[in-house]
């Protein structure tokens, strides 16, 4: 057992390695993206690799100074915390710079400032001091509404500035409150209304609809493994979409395919739903309910969509969604980035090899698509690598968070690993296309000293408090 | 210790979950899958952006005004270039070597990686023999680009031209790239969104020769080029050309205006340019001569230059007062020719005569009455002078009438407060200003300005804001060119003006060489003052009398009376128009027209 009172031999040493290597591999990568074969030294501060240094030379030192102060200091000063970041979010509004349309900078001489960035590790301090409040009950409405308060404020200013990216961050929350007792059936229906808010915009209709049928079918015979009533619900939408498309045919109305299957499944579903009534089948109320539910629900959105919002917040969602398909416009981003990705075969490039990574073939390589440059020039063995680092890190946070005697810090180190994660997952999926593209910075790799700053003090300091887990008694 | 301590291992299966999943996805992404493959060597694909044709522009009868020819342009990804026969390169793009190096110094600055373009504009014959050869020079590669035919050497200040796009064209629009064109001027430039179409992209993949070795995937993330729309311009090209073979060897303008429309006919300035100048490899430099050049032929003058209208204001003067109700048919003033004050009369004429005679004679103390009653029916001379001012600018004069073609001045049409700041408030009075009266003064009227206001007449109180345009494919020209402005003038009071405007070209000595026989124009004179030389030779007309069909005006600098050069000229335009041709008995007024010689007067006649 570690001695009580020696900071340095209770640091977690595991997890300042892998930042430490991470951070290593990130800058490595960020000097090959930028690097110029006719002019380069390490130490040339107008060169991107070159500030990179700067910033993590200032981390380190960040991280040192985190570990040195009392935990204390970060509970106790948790609100004050917050409330800072909450009053810098406010004033970005009206003295920020606008950089790619949003505002979110400030610029003090040539050094930018995202209090954005800062934002998560306040909200995750301010998330844990109120949840950790003696005699806090998660189910109780207030509660809930105070947690809702809590998030949704720095959301909402960062939404603001026109930062969708680092708003949807904020949603990673969610994780933490499933730990520490959210019904796991709030969690599904959130999940669910996004997942259908995404899917009924970049999914074509049909597509949408055949697929929503298909899942609930499946669940359906999950649930209730009889073949009897199965058959006959399968009956009810054959039947449904037999009378659409006789009506469609017949009298020509001019029905589109997506209409005569949104009239099936949603006669289908109330014949389902009525003949679970009648037999007295519970489960297959519900899920008849749900998926009524979502039929409409895609209809309005994709109503809602054509018809009330303006042509420019129009854009604005396709963009975030990747539905473009203009080869110049934010396909060609994630065009480009497999494209560069795929190149590096199985063993990659090698180091400063990669061609797509660099002169502005891949658009932000050094920032949001510098996991492009691990993937064109060290091959899937990189990639493979970093990812795995990365899922340790998280596995370690929660290990670490789980053995946390205090709420304050538990709840902290579920926020930590989940930010992470959630940055990690986005800005992974988006540059292999599995995810939208929404700009949000690989942690420790990404340039930017804001980013690197921000998780660093987010991440140390629950090391910190990891730390000094032992002063705390069982609660 | 913590009833929920079990949903730590979901949590750990998701992060584990998601982890797996980008594995695999990686792993397809960059072992399995063959497509990136391709990949592995460096550089195989190209992206060769495809230029769309721009769209053609015809005139209002159909004929082919402006298309498309073929260009090349060879472009250098300086990472990919070996030694090279550098002097063959030369010689066959007709470049020094010393260039050649300077362009390839240039192209590295920009990127080692990416191509930049080297030789602009190479014609098809250089190319047919460049492509041949280009597997020898490696990192070098063509494009193909379509440059600006123009079938007639005429019409340049309408049409424009096309030229590569600057920097603020790249800020304001995100369509441009650096080196794509952009329609500069004229129609190229206002309609430029339906000429210049989309772009397109194909992606090819090259061998080690940089030979292109066939499409990437089959094509199928192939974008390609849309083409330009159409666009038929109400220029009539038979009209247009014979306008600026009138206005040879002087300085000047023509504008043509079908009233019952507001289309312009012809619109055209002397001294003028080829547009074909102004296309290709040669551009540069013939745009840089044209700059130079004193007699300024890049200056459109029927658009920005400015001149007083003469007596051709009269007219205007006239409805003015006549809807003030200051004069009337009865109305008659005396004439005491070259005695008259304050303005004398040149012309002999009885008297007293009434409106119609006025015009036909141009009478300058008629018109100095005129103008004078609409200055006493109000209290105060500022009083009177807004409401006259008011008259003229609803003939489009004085302001821009925003047609759709860049460039457009507003002449000049002072304020009363202009008059108040000289002369103090309440210190001046329709004496003060009476060169108004007769067209001079401080009036500024453009050349277009003038036709306009003609075509306002025709239509006896109306006009439509004149425009170049007269379809476009698949879209529809702009709802502000087919409304129609009302000039403020009763319709009644437009036909003894007319009558005026008629007797004036068929009943006076002056105007003998304007009479179109068979046609029953309608028209006046002018002569604007020039303090630098010989006055302006102006004129407005319009034709036929009843449903018009042509409205004219035409400047001739130094051309020192109205019915000197600009009425045969717009006559002959007119005849033209209407009649396909010359009658014989007029052949010598074409003749005499057409040697006149106002830029060199010492020449022989």
């Amino acid at each position: 057992m570690a001695k009580r009172n020696s900071l340095w031999a209770n640091i977690d040493w595991l997890t300042v390695f892998i930042y430490l290597v991470l951070v290593f591999l990130g800058w490595i990568n960020i000097y090959s993206a930028v690097f110029d074969a006719e002019n380069h030294s390490i130490f040339d501060v107008s060169q991107r690799y070159g500030k990179q240094l700067i910033w993590i030379g200032a981390a380190l030192l960040i991280a040192f100074v985190i570990l040195l102060i009392e935990t204390n200091f970060y509970v106790f000063f948790a609100w004050f915390f917050y409330g800072a970041v909450i009053f810098l979010l406010i004033l970005v509004l009206f003295f920020g710079t606008e950089v790619n349309y949003s505002k979110s900078w400030f610029a003090i001489g040539g050094f930018a400032l995202q209090p954005a960035e800062f934002g998560k590790f306040a909200t995750a301090l301010a998330l844990a001091k109120y949840m950790s409040t003696f005699g806090f009950k998660l189910k109780r409405f207030k509660s809930l509404l105070t947690i809702g308060v809590i998030i949704f404020l720095p959301v909402l200013l960062i939404l603001l500035q026109n930062d969708m990216g680092s708003a949807l961050v904020y949603f990673s929350f969610l994780l933490v409150l499933y730990r520490e007792g959210l019904s796991g059936v709030v969690l599904f229906f959130i999940t669910l209304i996004v997942l259908l808010f995404v899917f009924s915009l970049v999914l074509p209709e049909v597509t949408f609809f055949i697929l929503l049928a298909v899942i609930t079918l499946v669940v359906f015979l999950i649930m209730n493994p009889g073949m009897k009533h199965f058959f006959r619900v399968v009956l009810f939408f054959a039947a449904a979409l037999a009378l659409f498309a006789g009506l469609g045919f017949f009298i020509k109305a001019g029905l589109k395919p997506e209409h005569i299957l949104a009239g099936m499944l949603m006669l289908g579903g109330i014949a389902a739903w009525i003949y679970s009534l009648r037999k007295k089948l519970k489960s297959y109320l519900m899920i008849a309910l749900v998926f009524i539910g979502a039929v409409m629900f895609s209809v309005t959105v994709d109503y809602t969509f054509d018809n009330v919002l303006s042509p420019y917040q129009q854009a604005r969602i396709n963009e975030l969604l990747g539905i473009e398909s203009d080869p110049l416009g934010v396909g060609y981003n994630v065009n480009q980035s497999k494209i560069a990705i795929g190149s590096g075969g199985m063993w990659g490039k090698g180091f400063l090899n990669g061609t797509q990574t660099k002169f502005n073939f891949v658009p932000e390589q050094s920032t949001d698509f510098i996991f492009c440059t691990v993937g064109e020039e060290w091959g899937f063995a990189g990639t493979f690598v970093v990812v795995l680092l990365f899922v340790l890190l998280f596995v370690r946070l929660v290990i670490l968070a789980e053995r946390q005697r205090s709420g304050f810090s538990r709840i902290y180190g579920y926020s930590v690993a989940v930010v992470l994660f959630f940055h990690f997952a986005v800005n992974i999926g988006m540059t292999i296309g599995l995810m939208p593209v929404i700009g949000i910075p690989l942690p420790f790799f990404s340039y930017g000293g804001s980013s690197l700053w921000s998780f660093t003090i987010l991440l140390f300091i629950f090391l910190r408090l990891d730390a000094s887990r032992l002063d705390y008694l069982s609660q | 210790m913590n009833t929920f301590s079990k949903r730590s291992y979901v949590i750990i299966g998701f992060f584990v979950l998601v982890g797996l999943v980008f594995i695999a996805g990686l792993f397809r992404l960059q072992v399995l899958d063959p497509t990136y493959k391709v990949f592995a060597t460096n550089n195989v694909l190209r992206d060769v952006v495809q230029y769309p044709a721009r769209g053609l522009i015809f005139d209002r009868n159909g004929k082919l005004l402006v298309h498309n020819k073929p260009a090349y342009d060879l472009l250098v990804t300086p990472r990919e270039v070996e030694a090279f026969d550098t002097l063959y390169l030369c010689n066959l793009l007709e470049i020094s070597k010393t260039d050649l190096e300077e362009r390839m110094k240039t192209a590295r600055a920009y990127s080692a990686f990416r191509p930049s373009i080297i030789v602009k504009q190479i014609p098809p014959e250089t190319y047919a023999v460049l492509q041949e050869r280009l597997y020898r020079f490696k990192g070098f590669h063509t494009q193909s680009r379509t440059l600006r035919e123009y079938n007639y050497p005429v019409a340049a200040h309408v049409l424009g031209y096309v030229g590569e796009v600057n920097p603020s064209d790249l800020e304001r629009d995100r369509y441009y790239r650096q080196g794509d064109y952009i329609g500069v001027s004229g129609i190229e430039k206002t309609y430029e969104e339906w000429l210049r179409g989309e772009k397109g992209m194909k992606k090819f993949l090259v061998d080690v020769h940089n030979r292109i070795q066939g499409s990437f995937l089959g094509g199928m993330e192939d974008v390609p080029a849309q083409i330009g729309h159409n666009l038929v311009s109400s220029i009539d090209i038979g009209l247009q050309l014979y306008a600026e073979e009138l206005l040879q060897n002087k300085r000047g303008s023509v504008v043509a205006i079908e009233p019952s429309t507001g289309e312009i006919l012809a619109l055209a300035t002397a001294p003028t340019y080829d547009p074909g100048m102004l296309v290709g490899r040669v551009r540069g430099a013939n745009y840089a001569r044209l700059l130079a050049d004193t007699l300024n032929p890049l200056f459109n003058r029927a658009l920005m230059a400015e001149y007083p209208p003469g007596s051709t204001f009269k007219v205007l003067n006239v409805l003015a007062a006549m809807e003030e109700q200051t004069i009337n048919l009865n109305t008659r003033f005396s004439c005491a020719g070259r005695a008259s004050t304050p303005i004398r009369c040149t012309h002999d004429h009885y008297s007293p005569l009434g409106l119609i005679d006025a015009i036909k004679e141009s009478c300058n103390p008629f018109l100095w009455n005129t103008f004078r009653s609409i200055f006493s029916k109000y209290p105060t001379s500022a009083g009177g002078y807004d409401v006259w001012r008011e008259h003229v600018l609803n003939f489009g004069i004085g302001q821009k009438l925003n047609i759709d073609i860049p460039g457009e001045l507003s002449g000049s049409l002072p304020e009363a407060s202009y008059y108040n700041r000289i002369y103090g408030s309440g210190r001046w009075n329709a004496l003060t200003v009476r060169s108004l009266a007769i067209g001079q003064g401080e009036l500024g009227v453009t050349p277009i300005q003038l036709a306009n206001y003609c075509a306002a007449v025709a239509n006896r109180g109306y006009y439509f804001t004149p425009h170049v345009i007269k379809e476009i494919e698949d879209g529809e020209i702009p709802n502000r060119l087919k409304t129609k402005n009302f000039a403020g003038i009763s319709e009644e009071y437009f036909e003894p003006v007319i009558e005026g405007m008629q007797r004036a070209v068929e009943q006076t000595n002056t105007a003998y060489l304007s009479r179109i026989p068979g046609i029953a124009m309608c028209g006046k004179t002018g002569t604007a003052e020039n303090p630098h030389g010989s006055d302006h030779s102006v004129f407005m007309a319009f034709a036929p009398r009843e449903n018009p069909q042509i409205a004219i005006s035409v400047y001739i600098e130094s051309g020192v009376w109205g019915a000197r050069f600009a009425a045969p000229i717009a006559s002959l335009l007119v005849e033209k128009y209407l009649n396909d041709s010359i009658s014989t008995e007029r052949k010598w007024v074409e003749t005499r027209m057409l040697d006149a010689n106002l830029l060199n007067p010492i020449q022989p006649k």
